[in-house]
């Protein structure tokens, strides 16, 4: 396995290269705001190093972080869909290093070129499937004090 | 005599969460030898019961330590115990961590809760043999920062070299590190498929993912040490319990390889 | 050869011996095991009707002893109990002291062990004994035990050990082995030693050498009941459908049935399954453990933190089945099914393991032509 990001692990190196002359470094100060919720989703990051927390507002207390997302991960994909707002909100935990992609030059890349379009929505597809199967799982609360736990 | 307890004495309880407890035990007389990472012990609480227990430690002069969560009677009794109270063990039972097959090749340690109990063993050893294994990691998922385990040990282990990912479910206030499932974190390891064996311990459905998580990532079946957990009444093979399909995990695990109880994992109720 | 006489000098003979002799005796209306103080208490002239779900005693009018076949109870009753006391254990001064039930096993000599329970014993030495742990309750009562076998000539309507390869011949393990013969020339029992001390029980029994002629007549009587078993298990792997039918829908229509109350179990003369019993006194300085038949039936059985694996009847049939016939190969080397046919008996709801087999059985043909 090679230390590509986990989106572009396995595209062909000429779509990779294709994708990567849209792409800039960017990188974030530790307590840095990527995006908050609500916002226009107009990029996305593949971290290259680093923890980003992605949270949600809640009144009255501090924003509770959901999840996190570090080296070789994908962050955000609300810039795929319409209305391309931001469902959560993004901070880096700690200085953090990125790859940055203008979402709409890269929309524009997958209509043109409808062959890297499929191949790179399919490996956004298959992440968001993971996350989602992840989440489920923590549904289950599954290390709670009534759970099945080997002992 | 396997099926009579043999007397330890705790020489040292500490609390390592709110519920589980780490016991030290010493043989009073005779003691069981042959522990390895990943067997178990018949733990019996006087008067309570027993309880399979993985040995979290292996220590010198024959001491042991078990790591016990309070879930039920006789893990609850077990927790209760102090320094210098009195235990009954049986053991060694089962098949432990192959870590033969593991040599040199890098170990990749994927724990869920108190799974990483039996896999901490395992940590030690590989630490303990610099030269025999190549890169090791520990990735742990547990609920919340205050249900960590060996919080102080695991800080030893990334001074030993070790890369050690923790990442929880339940982030309190202060909590720095990762947030999410803990397959989350084998996105985050360079992990070489060819030459990578994963030792998993956790609650079942944890372990399934994990596994799925590992063949995806080009890992093959046999290159995935499972440990599982079933009923447990003897020990030793005798009383049926601890059936999964072909197997007795109290004599055929309770550590397989994944290439051996994949199919028997997706059959509800086996 | 010997005849009635020989058989009561060999309960007098094994009791000489130290031996408890235990064998087939009428009591309540079964063929029930235990204790003989003398061959008079054998079932003379009692045979029995067998179907799913039912069990009549039945007077014969040729005196034969054995031709009754597998009554509700097998020997490891004797050899593997249903409630063992397993140790003790006080707390003295703050010390546990821990002490094996030392108890000398009884000596048995069991009298009238039918070839498929003869093979149940061997399956059970090897599930109880052959393993890093053997057990030691099984192991000293075994190991004492004077082995009668009897070859059956008169196979009951829910036998199938013809099928199963485990009779009516007697396999290997007997100390002695009889073949009992009733006919114009009387009442009379063809008997071989099996080991040394079979052959010096022999030795002291009032008999004389077999005659060719008996010795047809026997082994055309144990051939020809090969030919009369009431049932049959189909004739394919066993091993291999138990693996393949998890899925089956066959499974739910046997849980409709099955009342889960685990008779088959306590009748199996090969099922072991045990759990345990944790007992204190009122000082709570006396412990005991106590190791008891346990029923993979029961919800317990799998019992984890949460709740038991096996919820469904559906499931805990399953389980049984398929270790009985199939997964007990991959743990011990062997099925564990002898053909002795009490599961049908004793089942409440007549449920027929060999009925189930033969559908699973049906089920994978129809699965495999459909497919074609």
């Amino acid at each position: 396995m090679t230390a590509w990001p986990l989106l572009l692990d396995t595209l062909p190196q000429v779509q990779r290269e294709r994708l990567f002359t849209l792409a800039g470094e960017r990188d974030f100060p530790a307590g840095g705001t990527l995006f908050d919720e609500g916002g226009v989703a107009d990029r996305f990051w593949l971290i290259r190093s680093g923890e980003v927390a992605l949270d949600v507002y809640v009144p009255g207390r501090r924003a509770q972080v959901v999840e996190t997302l570090g080296p070789r991960q994908q962050l955000g994909w609300s810039w795929i869909f319409p209305p391309y707002r931001w469902h959560l909100g993004a901070r880096a935990l700690c200085p953090v290093r990125t790859w940055e992609f203008p979402a709409a030059e890269v929309r524009e890349l997958c209509t043109a070129d409808t062959e890297l379009g499929y191949e790179l929505m399919l490996r956004c597809a298959a992440l968001i499937a993971d996350r989602l199967q992840a989440t489920r799982l923590r549904l289950l609360d599954l290390y709670a004090p009534h759970g099945s736990v080997p002992s | 005599m396997t099926t009579v307890p043999v007397p330890y004495r705790v020489t040292a309880a500490s609390a390592e969460t709110a519920d589980c407890v780490s016991l030290e035990v010493t043989p009073v007389g005779q003691a069981l030898p042959g522990f390895t990472p990943g067997r178990f012990a018949m733990v019996y609480a006087f008067g309570v019961g027993e309880v399979p227990i993985s040995v979290s430690a292996i220590g010198g002069g024959h001491r042991l330590v078990h790591t016990v969560r309070a879930i039920g009677a006789v893990t609850g009794a077990l927790c209760r115990l102090r320094a210098g109270d009195a235990v009954g063990l049986r053991g060694p039972y089962g098949v432990g961590w192959d870590l033969d097959a593991a040599a040199g090749s890098d170990v990749l340690v994927v724990a869920g809760g108190i799974g990483l109990a039996p896999l901490r063993p395992v940590v030690r050893h590989v630490l303990g043999h610099p030269g025999h294994y190549g890169r090791l990691r520990v990735l742990i998922g547990t609920r919340a920062p205050e249900d960590l385990l060996y919080r102080e040990e695991l800080a030893h282990w990334r001074r030993a070299a070790a890369q050690v990912e923790v990442t929880v479910d339940r982030p309190g206030p202060g909590w720095r590190g990762s947030v999410g499932l803990v397959t989350t974190l084998l996105d985050r390891v360079d992990t070489r498929p060819d030459r990578t064996t994963a030792l998993v311990c956790g609650p079942e459905v944890m372990i399934r993912h994990t596994a799925r998580a590992l063949l995806a990532r080009g890992l093959p079946a046999h290159r995935i040490q499972v440990s599982l957990e079933r009923n447990m009444r003897c020990g030793t093979g005798h009383c049926g319990h601890c059936q999964l399909g072909p197997l007795l995990l109290c004599r055929d695990g309770p550590v397989v390889g994944y290439h051996r109880t994949r199919s028997l994992l997706a059959v509800r109720e086996l | 050869m010997i005849g009635r006489d020989g058989l009561t000098a060999l309960v007098e003979v094994l009791r000489a011996r130290g031996y408890t002799v235990v064998g087939p005796t009428v009591q309540d209306g079964a063929i029930v095991l235990r204790e003989l103080e003398s061959a008079a208490q054998l079932p003379y002239g009692w045979g029995v009707d067998l179907e799913a779900g039912q069990y009549r005693l039945r007077p014969r009018t040729d005196g034969a002893a054995f031709a009754n076949a597998a009554g509700p109870q097998s020997w490891k009753t004797f050899l593997h109990p249903a409630r063992v006391r397993q140790w003790t254990a006080e707390r003295v001064d703050g010390e546990l002291v821990i002490e094996a039930d030392d108890t000398p096993p009884p000596r048995f000599a069991f009298l009238g062990v039918r070839s498929c329970d003869l093979r149940a014993v061997a399956v059970q030495d090897r599930v109880l004994t052959a393993g890093p742990h053997p057990d030691p309750t099984y192991r000293g009562r075994r190991s004492g035990a004077f082995l009668v076998a009897v070859e059956c000539t008169e196979p009951g309507g829910t036998c199938f050990c013809a099928s199963m390869g485990t009779g009516p011949a007697a396999g290997p393990g007997y100390d002695l082995v009889m073949t009992e013969l009733v006919d114009d020339a009387g009442h009379r029992f063809w008997i071989r030693g099996g080991s040394p001390e079979g052959t010096d029980v022999l030795a002291e029994l009032p008999g004389e050498p077999a005659s060719e002629a008996l010795r047809t007549a026997a082994v055309h009587a144990v051939a020809s009941a090969a030919g009369r078993m009431g049932r049959t298990m189909p004739d394919t792997d066993l091993h291999r459908l138990m693996a393949e039918t998890l899925d089956a829908p066959r499974w739910d229509d046997v849980a409709s049935r099955c009342l889960t109350c685990g008779n088959c179990t306590m009748v199996c003369p090969t099922c072991f399954c045990t759990t345990t019993e944790d007992v204190t006194d009122l000082t709570g300085n006396h412990a005991e453990r106590w190791r008891v038949w346990d029923v993979c039936f029961n919800l317990d059985f799998s019992y984890l933190p949460g709740g038991p694996v096996r919820a469904s009847p559906r499931s805990r049939y399953r389980q049984w089945l398929t270790h009985k016939l199939g997964t007990w190969y991959d743990q011990f080397g062997s099925s564990g099914c002898v053909g002795c046919g009490r599961c049908v008996v004793w089942c409440p709801v007549a449920i027929d393991i060999t009925e189930e087999a033969a559908a699973l059985h049906d089920w994978t043909r129809r699965a495999e032509d459909g497919a074609s």
